[in-house]
């Protein structure tokens, strides 16, 4: 079921100027490059993704397909509201699975109670990119999000293995953006750069964008793990003193059920959440139980090809 | 809630992360896993207490050296405003970095430190900020509470950073005194300097007018991409970069030329009765034209310059020096071309802002070049639009993005720095230049004032010779050297061989400027009223003064008016037909892009002038400071 949209209100300046940018960076993707995806994950900035890719080819079609790279672990809820908005828009989508690449003996399924398929992805999404020849993979990161993220360019280039090179950016100014690159290198392109968290809540009620109902607030049984609180799933094997309960929460980010955090929360409106974000002391990513592995764990699996 | 980007510059250890982190951590934008993150740094680095520096610290690579080398950007917001902060390195390599941030910006924070006062670093960022032309610019006077929250030491560094930035094209520097690890005057207004009535930063960030420096004159609209959904529409789809266009207004496309209407505005909510700067919009055309990316819809009345040579700053930013004569990929807006730099005019110094002769670019040079593209591009003077006088070269063998270009105007062929001259030097070159017998400094202080040469530009009649009597007069009253050069003078004696074609008027002004040069060397105020219609004239002779002693003054005055005073009779005869090449109706007038002075002769009198002139030289130091009046009568 996707959720009411709110009555749409004019946007206030600053998302206006950041919709602005996100709509020209989207353009130059599809002026510079000629097999361009959108990474599309299910979650609220890939959702908005696409509002901005509508609205920068209107009235024309959005010229490029939807790629979802797909642990295997969804929110049924969000598979849902893939295929729905998918049918909507009239796109094409392309789902890659990890499964497949751990059949294909491309990757190895993490063992133990905190196994996790995040890391995974990098393989699943690097062969994709090579299998479609795609030249640009537009995704939802944000600067804000997490501190090796603060240098990342609009358009970041990857090497012929995908891989990033922190020391051997390209310099970005005003708003000209390079994506000359070499053949077999790709580029992966953020929109919502300069965006926050709280940029994407307002513009998601300003705009009235429909999200999965798991970010509002539910009923739902979860165990805690370490601090994170995992709902539960047919991927998730309890430990001896583990258990579920029930707590009323919701989720900050659609990803990995085996690692994606829920904040309890009774925030059933576009408008509470916009008052639990602006009163929130943890960041999105901090729900998430790969980021805490390492202080630079970040900053490693980018240079490898994360998102 | 609006937005404002401002970049942060300041020397290693002058505080800046302290003081982003401070903005970040009072605005609550740093959370609670991110605390924690830094307290387990802080703790593995060693240093046991909370540092709010490593808020912006980010790679690991540069965290083992220490130091950020990267532009990084970061996001606080307020009930009133969101910031995006371009928070750049100061160190002396990065003036790239710097240059990078700035280019997004519309206010820069440049931070001192109070103990040690205005560094060469300082400088150079303030010089950054006015190269980019970043309109509001803030020198934050950090670590007060180490000069005990002195009023003496903050007056002392904001007189001696005020007099530099009257050099620089900033329209507004705000001084404010601040300790951003005690928080004074950040975010809450500091008990301990009772004597500062000023503002806090974050008030004056939160209230500094923010996109006031958007063009909103000139309609310039580059093609992104074209929009086809079926046979009937064909749109164009762009952000207008400056301006704003109606749907039924003439239009020119360019690069076809041709002329048709705005048939349409479209965005994704609705059809648009308007479009403004900064709006990205689809555009429908009356006729089918030849029209793609690249290309640009403007006004039919108000172009900017097509053209394949340009006169440019240019900021070096890649390790591969510049390679003279090699062909660069240049964007501009959404338009690639190939381009070379045919002329290196000069490398600044950044840090003296001197300018010298080079062979080529390095990273992080700056300087003046002219560029020549294979295809034309559709500019305007960067300092007139910030978007349509930006670019970037590309090198295409490893494409990389190695220069950013601010355009000044059409290529004018300038002579470089330091080359050898055309003309009469070029036909002697066995002559040796020794060095003068007694150095200009020695004369100077003798004369108690510097040198100078005060060249005045203007329309016949515009009152550059009225306006310079009566300024030497003044200068002579006070006991100055001077020397007066004036154009009628030299054609009768020095340059009495030459006419008025535009190479006998180049050649009488390379005279002009060799002598004004002599009497410069001399110690005198050298004032030359010359029409000198031509920039690149104008430019040599400036070249042959070392700087900063020479001081081009725009005798600015509405043609009509000139006409209308006709103190030689000159237009009278030019309308009867007994004058060709006339400046400003039969032969054309380049009016100075950059002058150091501008005097509006039709709307000040020739005392307001005079007096306009003196106040000037006094703030650049050529004359000393006015004798104060005694007090007790
Ligand atoms: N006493 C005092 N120390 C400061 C102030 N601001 C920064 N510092 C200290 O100066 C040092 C360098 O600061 P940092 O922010 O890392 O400088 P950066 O290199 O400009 O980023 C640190 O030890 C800070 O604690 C201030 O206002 N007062």
């Amino acid at each position: 079921m996707l959720q009411e949209s709110p009555v749409k209100t004019d946007l206030s300046a600053h998302l206006k100027w950041l919709e602005g940018e996100a709509v020209y960076v989207m353009r130059e993707v599809a002026a510079q490059f000629e097999r361009p995806v959108l990474l599309f994950s299910g979650g609220k900035d890939s959702i908005c993704l696409v509002r901005l890719a509508q609205k920068a080819f209107w009235p024309g079609k959005i010229p490029f397909s939807l790629l979802h790279i797909d642990t295997g672990h969804n929110f049924p809820e969000a598979l849902d509201f893939r295929d729905r908005l998918v049918e909507q828009l009239g796109v094409k989508l392309i789902v890659r699975s990890v499964q497949d690449s751990i059949d294909k003996g491309r990757a190895v399924e993490e063992t133990g109670p905190n196994a996790s398929r995040n890391a995974l992805q990098i393989i699943t999404l690097l062969d994709a990119i090579k299998e479609l020849r795609c030249d640009a993979a537009i995704g939802g990161a944000r600067r804000d999000e997490e501190k090796a993220r603060a240098k990342e360019r609009f358009f970041s280039h990857r090497d012929q293995f995908g891989h990033w090179d922190p020391k051997n950016q390209r310099p970005e100014l005003w708003n000209t953006y390079n994506g000359r690159k070499n053949v077999g290198e790709h580029f992966r392109v953020f929109p919502l750069s300069n965006w926050t968290e709280m940029d994407v809540w307002q513009y998601i009620a300003q705009e009235g964008v429909e999200i999965p109902e798991i970010y509002f607030s539910h009923t739902r049984e979860v165990v805690n793990r370490g601090g994170v609180l995992l709902a539960r799933s047919d991927y998730i094997t309890l430990l001896d003193d583990e258990s579920y309960e029930e707590r009323v929460i919701r989720f900050r980010t659609v990803g990995d059920m085996t690692c994606t955090g829920a904040v309890e929360s009774t925030a059933s409106t576009l408008d509470e959440i916009i008052a639990e974000v602006a009163a929130a002391r943890v960041t999105e990513r901090g729900g998430r139980a790969d980021d805490k592995r390492s202080e630079a764990a970040m900053e490693d699996r980018k240079r490898r090809g994360y998102f | 809630m609006d937005l404002l980007r401002f970049s942060t510059a300041g020397s290693v250890d002058d505080g800046k992360s302290t003081l982003i982190g401070r903005l970040l951590y009072d605005a609550k934008s740093i959370f609670e896993d991110q605390l924690d993150a830094i307290q387990l740094s802080s703790e593995i680095h060693g240093n046991g207490k909370i540092n709010l520096a490593l808020v912006t610290d980010g790679l690991r690579a540069e965290r083992e050296q220490g130091i950020t080398i990267d532009v990084a950007y970061r996001y606080f917001a307020t009930p009133k405003r969101k910031f995006i902060i371009a928070d750049t390195p100061g160190h002396e390599q990065y003036t790239r970095n710097m240059v990078t941030g700035a280019s997004t910006a519309e206010l820069a924070i440049v931070l001192v430190d109070a103990r040690k006062g205005v560094l060469t670093q300082s400088r150079r960022h303030g010089f950054i900020a006015s190269l980019l032309q970043i309109p509001h610019m803030v020198v934050a006077i950090n670590k007060m509470d180490l000069v005990d929250y002195a009023e003496d030491v903050y007056q002392a560094i904001t007189d001696e950073y005020q007099e530099f930035a009257q050099k620089l094209d900033v329209k507004n520097v705000t001084f404010i005194p601040i300790s951003a690890l005690e928080g004074d005057n950040v975010v809450e207004k500091s008990s301990n300097m009772p004597w500062y009535n000023g503002p806090t930063l974050l008030h004056y960030l939160e209230t500094v007018k923010a996109g006031a420096e958007h063009n909103v004159v000139d309609f310039r609209f580059p093609v992104q991409y074209v929009i086809r959904p079926d046979q009937n529409f064909r749109g164009y789809a762009g952000q207008v970069a400056s301006g704003s266009i109606t749907p039924g207004e003439e239009v020119l496309v360019l690069p076809a030329g041709k002329t048709t209407r705005i048939k349409s505005i479209v965005s994704f909510e609705k059809e648009r009765e308007e479009a403004h700067a900064e709006e990205d919009v689809v555009i429908a055309l009356d006729d089918e034209l030849e029209l793609s990316r690249g290309g640009m819809i403007v006004r039919s009345r108000n172009r900017p310059t097509v053209t394949t040579t340009v006169d440019v700053d240019l900021c070096w930013m890649n390790e591969q020096a510049m390679q003279p004569d090699k062909l660069y990929v240049l964007q501009h807006t959404t338009r690639q071309v190939s381009a070379y730099v045919s002329k290196i005019i000069y490398r600044l110094d950044v840090n003296t802002l001197h300018r010298e002769p080079a062979e080529k670019f390095e990273l992080n040079d700056i300087g003046r070049v002219e560029i020549v593209t294979t295809q034309p591009i559709f500019v305007d003077p960067y300092k007139i639009n910030r978007r349509t006088g930006a670019f970037i070269l590309i090198d295409p063998d490893t494409n990389n993005t190695v220069a950013a270009g601010m355009v000044r105007g059409v290529a004018q062929d300038v002579e470089p720095v330091g080359s050898p001259q055309q003309g009469a030097r070029a036909k002697s070159p066995d002559v040796v230049w020794e060095g003068l017998n007694l150095a200009r400094e020695e004369r100077e202080q003798r004369n108690g004032h510097g040198a100078a040469v005060l060249w005045f530009t203007g329309l016949s009649g515009s009152g550059k010779s009225t306006i310079a009597r009566a300024f030497e007069r003044r200068l002579f009253e006070r006991n100055c050297q001077t020397m007066l050069l004036d154009g009628d003078h030299l054609r009768h004696g020095l340059c009495s061989d030459l006419g008025f074609s535009p190479a006998d008027r180049a050649e009488n002004i390379r005279r002009v400027g060799e002598v004004a040069r002599l009497f410069y060397e001399q110690g005198s105020v050298t004032l030359c009223t010359f029409i000198s219609p031509y920039r690149s004239d104008r430019d040599f002779v400036r070249s042959l003064v070392p700087e900063p002693g020479f001081f081009e003054i725009y005798v600015d005055c509405d043609l009509e008016v000139c006409r209308e005073r006709d103190p030689k009779g000159l237009y009278r005869k030019v309308e009867d037909g007994q004058i060709d090449n006339f400046t400003g109706i039969s032969a054309p007038y380049e009016a100075p892009t950059d002058p150091e002075i501008t005097l509006h002769s039709d709307q000040q009198t020739v005392a307001e002038s005079v007096e306009t002139l003196i106040r000037h030289l006094e703030d650049r130091g050529i004359l000393p400071p006015p004798q104060t009046e005694k007090p007790g009568r």
